[in-house]
């Protein structure tokens, strides 16, 4: 499908189109913060966000999911036996998503689809969500999206990219989930060749706005023992109080708990976000605990994502340069300092 | 495993039998509820399941049964935490349930035509007595050549399945070294020492053999360095780690050591591989 275009004011009316298929969720300001929230008035969509404060991850993996249920009442024959909660998998789309985030959907699949274990409920809600994505023309100052295989106009991961023009948005429509949303939404006006021509020279100049970089290349050729064992480590983490919100902002971590939870009888076993910056991510019952230490849960957290998960996937680093932890660190901790040092 | 990787085959207890004068370890004999869990449940002796308690939550278990043994399965449980506590106190014929069977094995393939030394201690033996007994299963103890075992705990009154042990050491086709820290017991059978200085005293050479070693971290410690001297190689240390653990299938995150996911690309190593990851466990 060639480039699409939709005018601004025509926008209200492709979205009330898409409500009839999707469940649609769009960028909502809320105490100074914007959040993925479900449409209410399609007049009012706000698109002037940099971006949200969470990653729309969580539409794909809940923060508390129900896994299964259960009871315990001793009258049923069922007793005690784990079972599938129901659940159903509507049709999302998540309109105004960023590349970054898109791209961070990707990193994490592989995490959940691989040839030995699938995940059957991040496959099934990743399926049924179309991404909508918007292109950055006004990147922040702590973006680095260019120098993660990333960028303000990156497609990999979205369904329909949105160019905003000034007066219209052009889309461009990389799969075929996207192709499907265009037409439930009407869009059928194509783009001549001076929008498209428009469209890449913003995605150009986009480019060029991110200011911060950071060097990624030697990361994949450095002895593993060798980083781990660094002496910067204790510097790097001098500062961390463990807090946990670079883990939970960050759109590439997908750490989670399993836990169990009973009432009157009834129980649903449940998985919830859960963080490498906690020493009891690790505790063993005997008390004994791999990364007791702060220093070693920083360590993780950074190895991880510019490291472990380089060597293992081969598919770059595990991070999309979208600065949320740059931002949101209460003790200004930073990672484009850590790549730096790891890079060195 | 089902299709979905995350839900238990429902199992009854039913046999509980309590190993150690402590009370702390007792071994849970399981059966499959459902007749299709039980058919299409394969595993080799080294790889561990997922208990469910529903209500509790869910442990990995080492498998201490060996496939060899038809109809159920065993898991020795130390009393230690939410679950286990609970599953102390659970009687014959409750309901639980299990995930698996995860993880990797010992590397029976590599090790045939070998000679083996298993060394285990404490409670950590529970899949080694898996692998022994089926090294010894007459269909499998052709393919390999001597079996030794060290294996010790802290008092006669800690040994795990010991009467079984006692059985493997009156025969010949397997020299069994049984030993303890201390005993107060003037009669005494058998070895007083630490596993490493067992391990030291009778064993003569590491030549054309593989080591199993499992127990508690001081004595990975300690007898590492006797298995180098008398001439086992890196590869031919094999060694089975705990971690934390939730999933069970490599997602969860939290019992890496660097890249490797001791769940899933483990638990069992050779020190060889454990060499070149981060000392993190």
């Amino acid at each position: 499908m060639g480039d699409k275009i939709i005018k601004k004011g025509q926008l209200p009316n492709v979205l009330k189109a898409l409500k009839k298929t999707y469940e649609v969720f769009v960028p909502v300001r809320e105490d100074g913060f914007y959040s993925f929230k479900p449409l209410k008035d399609e007049e009012k969509v706000d698109l002037s966000f940099t971006n949200t404060r969470l990653s729309p991850k969580s539409l794909v993996l809940p923060q508390s999911e129900r896994m299964f249920e259960f009871t315990l009442d001793e009258k049923s024959k069922d007793a005690h036996i784990v079972k599938e909660a129901p659940k159903g998998y509507p049709p999302k789309v998540v309109v105004g998503i960023r590349p970054c985030d898109a791209k961070a959907l990707r990193l994490v699949h592989v995490n959940f689809d691989n040839p030995e274990f699938r995940d059957p409920w991040w496959i099934k809600r990743l399926e049924s969500v179309t991404l909508l994505g918007l292109g950055c023309n006004e990147p922040c100052s702590t973006c680095f999206c260019t120098s993660v295989n990333c960028g303000p106009f990156n497609k990999e991961g979205l369904d329909v990219l949105l160019f905003d023009l000034g007066e219209c948005l052009l889309a461009r429509t990389p799969t075929e989930k996207g192709e499907k949303l265009l037409q439930l939404g009407r869009v059928d006006k194509d783009a001549d060749s001076g929008l498209k021509k428009k469209a890449d020279e913003l995605k150009t100049r986009a480019e060029k706005k991110i200011g911060s970089h950071v060097p990624t290349d030697k990361l994949g050729k450095k002895n593993v023992n060798d980083l781990f064992d660094a002496p910067f480590w204790d510097d790097v983490a001098f500062a961390c109080i463990n807090c946990g919100a670079c883990t939970f902002l960050c759109p590439t971590c997908w750490c989670f708990d399993i836990q169990d939870e009973v009432t009157k009888r009834q129980g649903d076993r449940i998985r919830n976000w859960d963080s490498c910056m906690f020493p009891l991510f690790t505790v063993h019952a005997s008390g004994h605990n791999p990364r007791a230490k702060k220093v070693q849960r920083v360590r993780q957290r950074f190895m991880h994502k510019l490291k472990y998960y380089v060597d293992k996937y081969k598919n770059g680093v595990a991070c999309v340069g979208c600065g949320r932890c740059v931002n949101h660190c209460p003790v200004n901790i930073d990672i484009r300092e850590v790549f730096r040092l790891m890079n060195d | 495993m089902s299709d979905n990787p995350y839900l238990p085959f429902p199992v009854r207890i039913q046999q509980i039998i309590t190993e150690t004068e402590d009370r702390n370890l007792k071994t849970f004999k399981v059966v499959f509820i459902n007749k299709g869990d039980e058919e299409g449940f394969h595993f080799i002796p080294g790889q561990f399941c997922q208990i469910s308690v529903a209500g509790k939550g869910e442990i990995p278990l080492g498998i201490a049964s060996s496939p060899t043994e038809n109809g159920y399965l065993l898991f020795t449980v130390n009393k230690t935490g939410v679950v286990t506590r609970y599953l102390h106190n659970m009687k014959e014929g409750d309901t639980i349930g299990i995930r698996g069977p995860l993880g990797n094995w010992y590397p029976w393939d590599k090790m045939e035509g070998k000679s083996v030394v298993v060394i285990g201690g404490g409670f950590a033996f529970t899949t080694l007595r898996a692998g022994i007994v089926y090294m010894l299963h007459p269909e499998e103890r052709n393919r390999f050549k001597d079996i030794t075992v060290v294996y010790g705990a802290r008092s006669p009154g800690l040994l795990l399945y010991r009467k079984e042990v006692e059985q493997w050491e009156k025969r010949d086709d397997v020299n069994v070294h049984i030993t303890v820290d201390a005993t107060d017991d003037p009669h005494w059978p058998y070895n007083v020492g630490f596993v490493p200085a067992i391990t030291e005293e009778k064993i003569t050479t590491g030549e054309n053999s593989y080591a199993l070693v499992c127990g508690p971290p001081i004595m990975i410690k300690f007898t590492q360095p006797v298995l180098e001297k008398l001439g086992f190689k890196p590869e031919q240390i094999i060694i089975s780690l705990e971690m934390r653990m939730k999933c069970g299938i490599g997602t969860c995150g939290r019992c890496n050591i660097g890249e490797k996911y001791v769940c899933k690309d483990g638990p069992v190593f050779s020190l060889a591989q454990l060499t070149e990851l981060p000392q993190e466990y």
